[in-house]
């Protein structure tokens, strides 16, 4: 059972995945709260582009696909605020057009191809020291802004159209957000890969949605989902001898799955006790008459 | 915007306002002195949200100066449509997002903010609700709520759109009623509303909005003038006052018993309350037609 922890990149892809389970979902729950589920998913394919420019032209990948990223979502800000084109299709339009820089780069240099796998699909068995500081780093940045960027988050998120009325920046805090946004999809592209980043966005905010109706709680119970099942899909995936930005995923899967049916027992439980009470109630109706 | 003399809370002078380059009111002259509780009627589309909003400096000013007194706390309490119901969100934690800019860096918030806000939620009747889910309360108590997170910044201007829409009869009684305590208490209030005969006849003072300008600004009596109502409304309308009470209707096309010219005076005291035209009819009453 202990074995993976005899291993310096096990423990590295461990830490490495805890983390970054928990900041994807923290900043998820702002993702789906907001339906914005769609920019994280095409601000990684967006960055994937950045990710291959970078590696090409030899320059640092972090920074470059973070500036990438950053130059995306300056785009389609701009591109959405024109009234004929909208927010989704700008999203789609602009991160289809740098995913598909990226594979005219690929297709240009072929000798790259296995580095490219590895942003598609994740590659957090060759992590090293240096990645996981980097990572660190940014994730640490990127709960910086949360925490400063907090009660204005909540405030749009819940009632966008009267948060100006209350003296908040809106389109100072939806760029920030957006930047703090491209920085966990980059920091998360060598865990989980381009094409997985999505749905460890998306399920562990899921699944803390369904379990409360208090938001504060909401935040805590995804943290701790992503980040659990972020070390647990590296430990899992050590045994079953599959791609770990794949089992992380499907662990969450499993998890939102559980959830879903505890819900559904849970709820004919309450449903069936309502009818046995009612039944009760009719009963001795009866009996009193 | 700039500040005003000590005289007027709000003035605004030859304004002219809109979004994206639109021009929704022009040639607007208003002023707001302290203490007032103001209500604004119009049809819809007439510019009511706009001008409300304009006291919060949001929409584009093309023309005119839109000035408010120094050191205005502004409270403001939107229709309630515009939220995200399925936001997890209770009713303490909405009041408490007014006072966000109380240390304002930090996620959480103080002691002082939780019982500044449970004292408001106890003022508007609410308390007990402090830890449901918004959207699982009725009309009149989200509408509260909204009121509620207004209030936690103790705003000297508390402006309302539609407050009383969507609620029944005793909620909009009591929605009305807490506006007047608060008014009584010293705060400023302005509100929109299309129930001109449930709201608006019973506010002081009305600005009654129509062809993109500001038709009429005064107590109800000469703003509920069927002149000014068709012009608002693009519709011949039928006023009928009684002592204190002033009623408006719309004069069907073909309604005989509402023709500009059927104004009678009944001795059958008891009728006055069974149908719209038997309204007109009563005793004492006195209808004004386009």
């Amino acid at each position: 059972m202990l074995e993976p922890f005899e291993f310096g990149f096990m423990q590295r892809a461990m830490i490495a995945a805890t983390l970054v389970g928990g900041v994807t979902a923290a900043v998820g729950v702002f993702v789906i709260l907001r339906r914005l589920a769609y920019i994280g998913h095409g601000l990684a394919h967006s960055i994937f582009g950045g990710a291959v420019v970078s590696f090409t032209i030899g320059f640092n990948f972090f920074v470059g696909a973070s500036l990438w990223g950053a130059f995306s979502v300056f785009l389609i800000n701009q591109a959405a605020r024109r009234r004929q084109i909208g927010g989704d299709a700008a999203i789609g339009i602009v991160t289809t057009a740098a995913f598909a820089i990226g594979i005219a780069v690929i297709s240009r240099a072929r000798s790259f191809t296995r580095d490219f796998e590895a942003a598609l699909f994740g590659e957090i068995l060759g992590i090293t020291n240096q990645d996981l500081y980097v990572t660190t780093g940014m994730i640490v940045l990127i709960a910086l802004v949360l925490f400063a960027l907090w009660k204005p988050l909540v405030f749009i998120t819940f009632d966008h159209d009267v948060a100006t009325s209350y003296g908040i920046s809106v389109r100072w805090v939806e760029a920030i957000f957006s930047l703090a946004l491209a920085a966990t999809v980059v920091a998360a592209l060598q865990v989980l890969g381009v094409t997985l980043i999505a749905a460890a966005l998306v399920i562990p905010p899921v699944v803390a949605r369904m379990m409360t109706d208090s938001f504060p709680r909401l935040f805590v119970i995804a943290v701790v989902i992503g980040a659990v099942t972020g070390f647990l899909g590296v430990y899992v995936s050590w045994f079953v001898d599959v791609s770990s930005g794949a089992t992380v995923v499907l662990v969450q899967a499993a998890v939102f799955a559980l959830t879903l049916g505890w819900g559904v027992i849970e709820s004919r439980r309450g449903f069936s006790a309502t009818r046995r009470a009612e039944r009760l109630a009719g009963l001795e109706r009866s009996l009193n008459d | 915007m700039a500040t005003v003399g000590v005289d007027a809370l709000v003035e605004l002078d030859g304004v002219a306002l809109g979004y994206e380059g639109v021009v929704a009111l022009r040639d607007v002259e208003v002023t707001i002195a302290p203490g007032e509780l103001i209500g604004i009627v119009g049809p819809s589309g007439s510019g009511k949200t706009t001008l409300l909003r304009s006291l919060l400096g949001e929409p584009e000013l093309y023309a005119g100066t839109a000035r408010v007194a120094d050191n205005t706390r502004v409270g403001y309490v939107p229709q309630v449509e515009t939220v995200d119901w399925n936001f997890p969100i209770t009713v303490e934690q909405v009041a408490m997002l007014g006072s966000w800019r109380t240390r304002r860096w930090l996620p959480w918030t103080s002691r002082a903010e939780r019982s500044r806000a449970r004292v408001v939620l106890s003022q508007l009747g609410i308390a007990d609700l402090a830890d449901r889910p918004i959207r699982a309360l009725s009309g009149g108590q989200q509408q509260r709520t909204f009121l509620a997170r207004a209030l936690v910044r103790s705003p000297d201007l508390l402006l309302l759109d539609e407050p009383t829409s969507g609620v029944d009869i005793k909620t909009r009684h009591e929605i009305l009623h807490q506006l007047a305590s608060l008014n009584t208490a010293g705060v400023t209030v302005v509100l929109t509303t299309h129930d001109l005969n449930g709201v608006a006849s019973h506010l002081p003072r009305l600005i009654a909005l129509g062809e993109q300008t500001v038709l009429a600004d005064g107590p109800p009596s000469e703003v509920l003038q069927p002149d000014i109502l068709e012009r608002a409304y693009g519709q011949p309308m039928l006023v009928v006052r009684r002592g204190h009470e002033t009623y408006v209707l719309p004069v069907p096309e073909e309604a005989p018993g509402a023709h500009p010219d059927a104004e009678h005076d009944h001795d059958d005291d008891d009728d006055h309350d069974h149908a719209e035209l038997s309204v007109v009819d009563a005793p004492g009453v006195g209808a004004d037609h386009a």
